[in-house]
């Protein structure tokens, strides 16, 4: 079905489905929002089945010329990299529709069609082939996630949704001038061309200096991570699964698809800069999560340490390479790391956000403080909570533990520093996760407020059954998944170990 | 068809436990023991079929599951390898735990009266607390059975997730869960390190299997690694302490041992089961699985001889202060950790292992002995109001006086055997640091003694201290709870007598590798001669003077002159504090990591991200902007001749550049 246009479908179907959920009325926007949700996560499904898992060619690939002055196309396509990421989307979409079915009173039809059309540029982010479509997408997709924050955000939405804009503008805003510049010599936007084109050394360390503005932004890392804690704490439940469960992801895809096969050489020079970050991010940003005094704050803090893990596997390669003589061996498992730790950390901080909205729509408070016990009045609810808190704590057999494990482990090969700093995770991640568990899901009913809390509805069971269950799948099986990925990761990483520099 | 059933066991200990927890409103309390003591039993059956197998077929075997991940050439697999040391554990492991099924039935069968009434997590709780005990018994398969890095990690933390959940299982009392939380965290300090020997492992040897792991360890023995510039260090004394600390953690060794005695919070089976019998023994059992590797580090196994020597005296001293009773036992049970971890540093894994052995047997015993007392006295656990219980609960009597004597080491009971040979392997071993770690163990053996019969006179001899209200309700426990009591007397006894193939002889041999440079083992093997000659031996050496000097001086302090008590408390006051505060171990923990690590976030919080990066830098150039364009403002003033001025003053400037200035370009 759809054979030549499938990715064309699972970008347009749920855009013009958001459209039309616009339109209908506020008692039809619910059931045509899960519909269409629902079949774009069906029709994004062969992509999984019928995807071949040898080679690193792009697949499912569509290409229409778009503005032909500028060899601009509309280029499609998708490899084990990008794949994993557009399922992810689709199916924390139908979660999202879902999660908001009860809880969003005001202008329904409007909210689910901001996701549903952020569903469908998403994909086309993950997708396009053409570097100009890829930034068409990418700013694109601040729009929705602009009016959702600033229609159905809290009380100082105002500040968050401007702070978001304007640091991810700012950010994209050099990857453009970068691309232009890289037209320029290529006469290309196709980002197959851009990768091979010849670079030399100044150029490539101010492109990568783009990049990792654009990208640290997106994903975020240390010291440009600050919109992120503000956008959590008040964007709406849903509004926070997107971004933490996809948006984040696309940084992490930009430095696979872009920084390390465009610029290798510039990533290898300065990959140090980006080592050291991440580090920042996994260290100083756990001890920040230590303080919080709101949950959602607090599991935004604990994203970007745990996006501190997909930037640290992703430049591996490099001082590993350095170490062990030009060797490259592990550099696979880091950036595999990498990957699945952008996978799980997409169904773990989807569920915790989930689950603080869960709470919120009972109590209508974030503050840890408010909150004592609820175990005793929810008792599925919190069964459900610690499973979900273990996951992000990277306890084995839960999916939290395979990324961290592979990036832990890549890393000794590089330095044992890198991997003693890295490592410190399993302490300081534990502590505040298990002191948020102890504060807010064990003890004594702490009040009143708490007293009259009921368990989970069926439908908020469901959602968040449905991602346990992911969590322990990709926790004690992660083969299916690594396997995808291999051989387009196996491609980056000749493309970042191949100097690009013009040969005199 | 051998492989079917290596799976089936821990699956069998899964199965009753997911049934028990995901089901437990529909099978109520009867079907959830059934279910889940089914599944462990089946479990200890079939590892009995395993160790006949095994042990008297004398097979091994080394397979693999499924594969959880190939990267690269390496494959990443969940796979068993089952050989005599794997046996052993899979069968106490079971035991024990059927025990403490069975044991359980009756000790939390009125668990409603634990929970506030309006707390709806203690619905189920009877069912919950069986589907956690089976869960573990699972985990712990898991761990034993493992046959790669990958898996003996997940159980090892699936272990400590269980012993969270345990311990935190009264969850609306603040004590219990804010000692599963610090049980966690220090147990994750461990991981820490063993995380980080995985990953040196991996990084040097290309794989996680044990057995190609071993294969390439002579290739890498004799490198070293510069972690500080200016300074190399073995490679393998790096692995091998970072491996260590991992055991350090999960086996409650100073200083990671402070989560222990908190452990007690959980109920008392727990306590038997993970916190006595099997789970703290995991990082015994590692290092022993391991012996290859820390066979070739000597920097690491003096180490663990004095962080072993160290548990086993100090940790042994705080038992003496002690007043619940639960507490005194969980002393005992680091001071004897503190025993098997010096064992495998005098490179005598097998003396450490059978000494795990036997204190799985009598330690369990000890613990649902004292649950027995506890449940006798209405949950009072402070043995200063106890007494004379001795005529009420013979059973419990007799099997904790069982117990008492096979922990001391008095000759013909299973402890005897095990600790002796650790004491003989301290004494022959060469290393710089066997002096001292045995003047530490034989120092141990009195204070052992001491605070055995300490709390065993207090308890069942003696004047009745406790309450009349309490003292007409006394009898002795249920069925359910003193038939585990006596199955666990019997090994309590009878184990020691295996001394002779599982340390002096080669029962251990395939699976645990001294190496020659460190003989202890051959050594006591040469010496051994016969059961009778060993006891013999033993009744004229000094441990077994110093185990009778503790049980006599503990006699006469506290059933015949209990002034002496009173005395030695008002004379070393100092002492006694020092001792009751456990060292000031907790304080100083909380004051300095915990606060530390508070204060420390709460800084950079503060300083960091709100004023460095926000105020200044984010907001900061917003504030840039604003004022930079309230100037720019100022040019747009509205009037015409401002702007006609500027226009006629640009095309000047432009004018004379063109006409001047390009010439000499």
């Amino acid at each position: 079905m759809f054979d030549g246009y499938l990715l064309s479908v699972l970008v347009w179907l749920p855009i013009i489905g958001g459209i039309v959920t616009i339109f209908v009325n506020d008692r039809l926007a619910r059931p045509v929002a899960f519909v269409v949700s629902i079949l774009t996560f069906l029709l994004s499904l062969p992509l999984w089945f019928q995807f071949n898992i040898e080679g690193a060619q792009m697949q499912f690939v569509e290409l229409l010329p778009w503005i032909d002055a500028y060899n601009i196309n509309y280029h499609l396509g998708i490899d084990g990299i990008a794949m994993p990421l557009i399922l992810l989307n689709t199916f924390t979409t139908v979660l999202i529709v879902v999660a908001g079915w009860k809880v969003i009173k005001n202008k329904i039809g409007q909210y689910m069609a901001a996701f549903l059309i952020m569903e469908g540029i998403i994909n086309g982010v993950f997708a396009a082939q053409d570097a100009m479509l890829f930034y068409v997408f990418f700013e694109a997709m601040l729009i929705p996630m602009f009016i959702v924050i600033g229609v159905w955000g809290g009380d100082n939405r105002v500040y968050a949704t401007i702070k978001f804009f304007l640091y991810t503008f700012f950010g994209s805003v050099f990857m453009l001038i970068s691309l232009i510049y890289m037209y320029s010599l290529s006469h290309s936007f196709a980002i197959a061309d851009l990768q091979a084109l010849e670079l030399g050394m100044t150029p490539q360390i101010l492109i990568f200096l783009s990049f990792l503005i654009a990208f640290g932004v997106k994903i975020p890392m240390w010291p440009v991570h600050t919109w992120l804690p503000d956008a959590h704490v008040q964007a709406p439940t849903g509004g926070s699964v997107v971004l933490a469960a996809i948006m984040l992801k696309i940084g992490g895809y930009g430095f696979l698809r872009f920084s390390l096969p465009m610029v290798p050489d510039a990533a290898k020079e300065l990959a140090w800069l980006v080592i050291a970050m991440s580090l920042i991010a996994i260290v100083y940003i756990g001890f920040i999560a230590l303080v919080q005094s709101d949950m959602k704050k607090l599991v935004a803090y604990s994203s970007i340490a745990h996006m501190g893990f997909v930037t640290l596997g992703l430049f591996l390669v490099y001082p590993i390479m350095s170490t062990n003589g030009g060797n490259s061996d592990g550099s696979l498992l880091a950036i595999q790391g990498s990957m699945v730790q952008m996978v799980s950390h997409g169904f773990i901080s989807g569920a915790m956000f989930l689950s603080i909205g869960v709470l919120y729509d009972r109590m209508h408070t974030r503050e840890i403080s408010a909150y004592g016990g609820v175990i005793n009045r929810m008792p599925i609810f919190g069964a459900l909570f610690i499973l979900f808190a273990m996951a992000n704590t990277g306890l084995p057999g839960t999916s939290g533990f395979v990324g961290e494990f592979m990036v832990i482990l890549a890393s000794f090969k590089a330095n044992f520093w890198i991997a003693f700093l890295a490592a410190t995770t399993l302490i300081v991640g534990a502590a505040y996760t298990l002191w948020l568990v102890k504060r807010v899901i064990l003890g004594k009913v702490a009040n009143d407020e708490v007293a009259t809390l009921t368990d989970v509805t069926r439908r908020e069971f469901a959602m968040l059954a449905v991602l346990a269950v992911a969590v322990l799948v990709l926790g004690l099986w992660p083969d299916p998944l690594t396997q995808v990925m291999s051989d387009s990761i196996q491609h980056v990483i000749e493309q970042a170990t191949t100097s690009k520099l013009p040969t005199q | 068809m051998m492989e079917f059933i290596y799976l089936a066991i821990p699956l069998a200990a899964l199965l009753g436990a997911m049934i028990a927890g995901l089901l437990s409103e529909q099978i109520g309390k009867k079907g959830a023991h059934t279910v889940t003591l089914a599944g462990v039993g089946t479990a200890f059956l079939l590892s009995l079929v395993v160790f006949n197998h095994i042990v008297f077929g004398n097979n091994q075997y080394n397979g693999s599951v499924y594969t959880w991940m190939v990267i690269d050439t390496v494959k990443f697999e969940i796979g068993f390898l089952i050989d005599n040391l794997t046996a052993m554990m899979m069968v106490v492991v079971t035991f024990v735990s059927l025990m403490v099924h069975i044991y359980t039935i009756g000790y939390m069968s009125d668990d409603e009266h634990n929970w506030p009434k309006e707390s709806r997590a203690g619905d189920n709780s009877y069912q919950r607390f069986f589907s956690y005990i089976s869960l573990f018994t699972f985990s712990m398969l898991m761990l034993v059975m493992s046959n790669n890095f990958l898996q003996l990690f997940f159980g090892w933390e699936a272990v400590g997730l269980v012993s969270y959940l345990l311990i935190g299982f009264w969850s609306t009392r603040e004590t219990a869960i804010f000692a599963n939380m610090k049980a966690f965290l220090v147990n994750r300090i461990g991981d820490f390190g063993f995380l980080l020997g995985i990953a040196a492992i991996f990084a040097y040897t290309g794989s996680l299997d044990y057995v190609e792991v071993f294969k390439k360890l002579p290739e890498i023995a004799e490198l070293t690694v510069t972690l500080i510039p200016g300074q190399e260090w073995s490679l393998m004394t790096v692995t091998a302490i970072l491996l260590f600390i991992g055991a350090m953690g999960k086996s409650a060794q100073v200083p990671l041992h402070v989560w222990l005695p908190d452990s007690m919070e959980g109920p008392t089976p727990i306590s038997a089961l993970i916190h006595a019998a099997t789970m703290v023994t995991a990082g015994i059992f590692m290092v022993s699985r391991l012996s290859p590797v820390f066979e070739l580090s000597e920097v690491a196994l003096n180490f663990i001889l004095v962080i072993g020597a160290i548990t086993a005296f100090f940790m042994g001293l705080i038992g003496i202060v002690q007043n619940d009773i639960k507490r005194v036992v969980a002393y005992s049970t680091l001071s004897q950790l503190g025993y098997m971890t010096v064992a495998l540093g005098a490179s005598a894994y097998s003396a450490g292992v059978f000494h795990l052995m036997t204190h799985a047997f009598f330690k369990a015993l000890l613990f649902l002995a004292a649950g027995s007392v506890i449940i006798a006295m209405h949950h009072e656990q402070d043995i200063r109001k106890m007494g004379g219980l001795k005529k009420y609960m013979p059973i419990t009597y007799w099997t904790s006086l069982i117990g008492s004597l096979a922990l001391i080491g008095f000759p013909f009971f299973s402890g005897f055997f095990s600790k002796d040979m650790i004491i003989e392997a301290v004494h022959s071993s060469t290393l710089s640091m066997a002096g001292f770690a045995y003047i530490m163990v034989l120092m141990g053996v009195f204070v052992t003694a001491f605070y055995s019969f300490r709390m065993f006179f207090l308890v069942f001899h003696g004047e009745e201290r406790m309450d009349e209200q309490t003292k007409s309700h006394l009898h002795e426990s249920p069925k359910v709870v003193v038939i585990p009591l006596i199955a666990l007397a019997i090994p309590s006894v009878l184990a020691g007598y295996l001394v002779d193939p599982m340390v002096v002889g080669d029962f251990f041999k395939g699976a645990i590798y001294p190496s020659e440079a460190h003989p202890v083992i051959a050594e006591l093997s040469e010496n051994y001669h016969g059961i009778l000659g060993f006891v013999l031996h033993g009744v004229m050496a000094p441990p077994f003077w110093l185990a009778i000097g503790g049980v006599i001086s503990a006699w006469y302090i506290y059933l015949k002159k209990p002034s002496i008590a009173q005395w030695a408390y008002d004379k070393f006051r100092g002492i006694h504090t020092l001792l009751d505060k456990k060292y000031y171990a907790d304080e100083f923990n909380q004051t300095v990591f915990a606060g530390g690590a508070l204060a420390l976030g709460k800084y950079l919080w503060a300083a960091g991200d709100r004023f460095l990066i926000d105020n200044l830098v984010v907001n900061g150039s917003a504030r840039v902007v604003g004022w930079f364009s309230g100037i720019i403002r100022q040019i747009q003033t509205g009037f015409l001749y401002h702007y006609a001025f500027a226009m006629i003053i640009g095309v000047l400037l432009i004018m004379s550049w063109l006409i001047f200035g390009v010439k000499y370009v």
